[in-house]
């Protein structure tokens, strides 16, 4: 009889089951929320007022364990600078196959120009579409993140605005005029905390 | 037998047998949608509403794609195979009666296949013959995981062959004893017929009880029963006796080597076997088409016993899918144990205690 009981319990164990929720996500219909600090896409961030963050110091190459980005800095022009530095990167490439999306480049940087999002869906049909240049790098003046495929079904192209978590935690620009003004933050997205006092207010 | 006659032959032969394949199609796609419910997955959905046709989508693909021949392959068994395991299957569903026989103008209709006055013979020879599908397509397929399931289909059939045979044998002799007119019958039509009405005619004494239960043979046959499903669950292959297929150990087992069509035609058989022997199961122990008629008559009444029958079936059905979703594979030294030193004395013991009560209630106590 113990084999019957066992049975019992087994078949209990099955036939409960099938009352209860399923895990399953049917994903391109419902996207689970992502971690805070999911790691996806990189981007190239610009400052508030155009300029581009990244100087082609080539840390985050260095940094990288993949050996995936490849980056060569040049002299701004004098009369339209790119960056507010001496250099800005003119080469700017991630190879996406061989990132494992560490984000050491994103501590390496000294500028946090590159930062990550959220967006992960990066499929492509041939290799060398996989290899992101600053076309598909770097964010428009206004701040938006251009995607590949921009009629890509499968992905929420929101995703490319969240920035990686804890960069949220440092502070924007410092450019003297946006003092006291609420303004967008440097990374992906948009700040929803108070600007930073000015310089006195702090000293007080 | 004039035209009007063959002609309703050919109808409830054609309607056995579309019913046969629709229900499979079906069969197929509630399989996959009861285990994933109990893992916690959604299961097919995406061909038609819930995923309703994903039976036929496969179905259709493997249809179009390649048959594969092994160069090893002993051609002639090898395309015989699949042949022998589609038509058994087939063939035993026929005998089973799956509505109430119903009048029209003054001719009666019975809705099964052909109403064989040895039926359940017919059901024993035809559930034997569908292991030689098992065991040709793994011999001739010159492989040896192949090899390996068709040899332990052998074994497999042969040991439970013997206890499925024997569990029937106590309900056919109990079926004889309780009927009306004395004699026994291996017509299943007249099986199912014995079984209607309350228990209360075939137990008087505990009317209190009886009245309010069915005249099913599940009943007073509950261990022929529980026998019966294990023996039916290791003749269909299926978990947790599928050492045939066994796929960690065996690949596929004895269709490893077979694709396309020939693949799908031992896919079908195999559903259809396990609803054939879900249905036997529902026409011998728990009343076929059985059931309360609600006082309906007309089209309605005549459907109504096809709905119970169904409804019996799918019963078994599902417990032959829980019982895959439950339990693991058991080993085959275990199997066999099972087999030889528990099923067939049970059934022997089960045999010669039915036999004692039948002849008690027939004759009474010999003292007496």
């Amino acid at each position: 009889m113990g084999v019957i009981s066992e049975l019992v319990k087994g078949l209990r164990v099955t036939g409960r089951q099938m009352f209860q929720p399923r895990v399953t996500i049917e994903y391109p219909k419902v996207f689970r929320d992502k971690p805070q600090r999911f790691h996806g896409r990189h981007v190239l961030n610009r400052y508030p007022d155009g300029m581009e963050k990244c100087i082609g110091c080539e840390l985050c190459a260095g940094a990288c364990p993949a050996r995936c980005i490849y980056v060569r800095g040049q002299d701004n022009p004098v009369d339209a600078p790119v960056s507010p530095g001496e250099r800005f990167g003119f080469v700017y490439e991630i190879n996406m196959l061989r990132c494992i999306f560490c984000a050491l480049c994103v501590e390496a940087c000294p500028t946090e120009a590159i930062t990550m999002t959220h967006l992960f869906e990066m499929s492509t049909t041939n290799r060398s579409d996989a290899i992101y240049t600053r076309h598909e790098l770097l964010m428009d003046r206004d701040g938006a993140v251009p995607h590949m495929f921009e009629d890509d079904k499968l992905a929420d192209l929101d995703e490319l605005g969240v920035a990686d978590g804890w960069l949220r935690a440092t502070a924007p620009s410092g450019n003297a005029s946006y003092e006291g003004v609420r303004q967008w933050q440097g990374t992906p997205g948009h700040a929803d905390w108070d600007p930073e006092p000015d310089q006195e207010t702090r000293d007080a | 037998m004039d035209l009007i006659d063959f002609l309703i032959i050919l109808g409830r032969v054609l309607a056995t047998f579309v019913l046969l394949l629709v229900v499979t199609v079906l069969n197929v796609w509630i399989e996959r949608k009861v285990l994933s419910d109990m893992q916690s997955r959604v299961g097919p959905n995406r061909a038609g509403p819930f995923g309703i046709l994903q039976t036929v989508a496969d179905g259709l693909k493997l249809f179009f794609k390649e048959q594969i021949n092994p160069k090893r392959a002993e051609m002639g068994a090898f395309i015989l195979a699949p042949f022998l395991a589609v038509i058994p299957a087939f063939l035993l569903f026929m005998v089973i009666p799956w509505g109430a026989p119903f009048q029209i103008g003054e001719r009666t209709v019975s809705l099964q296949g052909t109403d064989l006055n040895i039926g359940v013979l017919f059901i024993l020879a035809m559930s034997s013959l569908a292991v030689y599908a098992v065991v040709l397509a793994g011999w001739s397929s010159g492989s040896k995981y192949p090899l390996l399931g068709g040899v332990r289909a052998t074994a497999q059939a042969i040991s439970y062959e013997a206890a499925l045979g024997l569990s029937i044998v106590t309900v056919v002799m109990w079926s004889a004893s309780s009927g009306d007119t004395g004699g026994g019958s291996l017509a299943l039509s007249e099986i199912v017929a014995r079984q209607s009405g309350t228990l209360d005619e075939v137990v008087p004494q505990l009317g209190f009880v009886t009245q309010f239960l069915p005249r099913w043979n599940l009943f007073p046959q509950i261990v022929a029963f529980v026998i019966f499903m294990m023996a039916a669950v290791a003749e269909t292959n299926r978990a947790p006796f599928d050492l045939v297929e066994a796929e960690q150990e065996l690949v596929g087992g004895f269709h490893t080597e077979y694709s396309g069509m020939r693949f799908a035609m031992f896919f079908l058989a195999e559903y259809v076997n396990i609803f054939s022997m879900s249905a036997l199961a529902a026409t011998l122990f728990l009343g076929g088409w059985n059931g309360p008629t609600f006082g309906l008559t007309g089209i309605l009444g005549a459907a109504l016993p096809t709905v119970w029958f169904l409804v019996k079936t799918y019963l078994i059905f599902f417990m032959f899918i829980w019982i895959r979703a439950t339990l693991p594979r058991m080993r085959y030294d275990q199997l066999m144990t099972l087999g030889w030193k528990r099923l067939i004395p049970g059934a022997l013991g089960w045999l010669l205690l039915s036999t004692l009560v039948i002849g008690v209630r027939r004759f009474g106590l010999p003292w007496a």
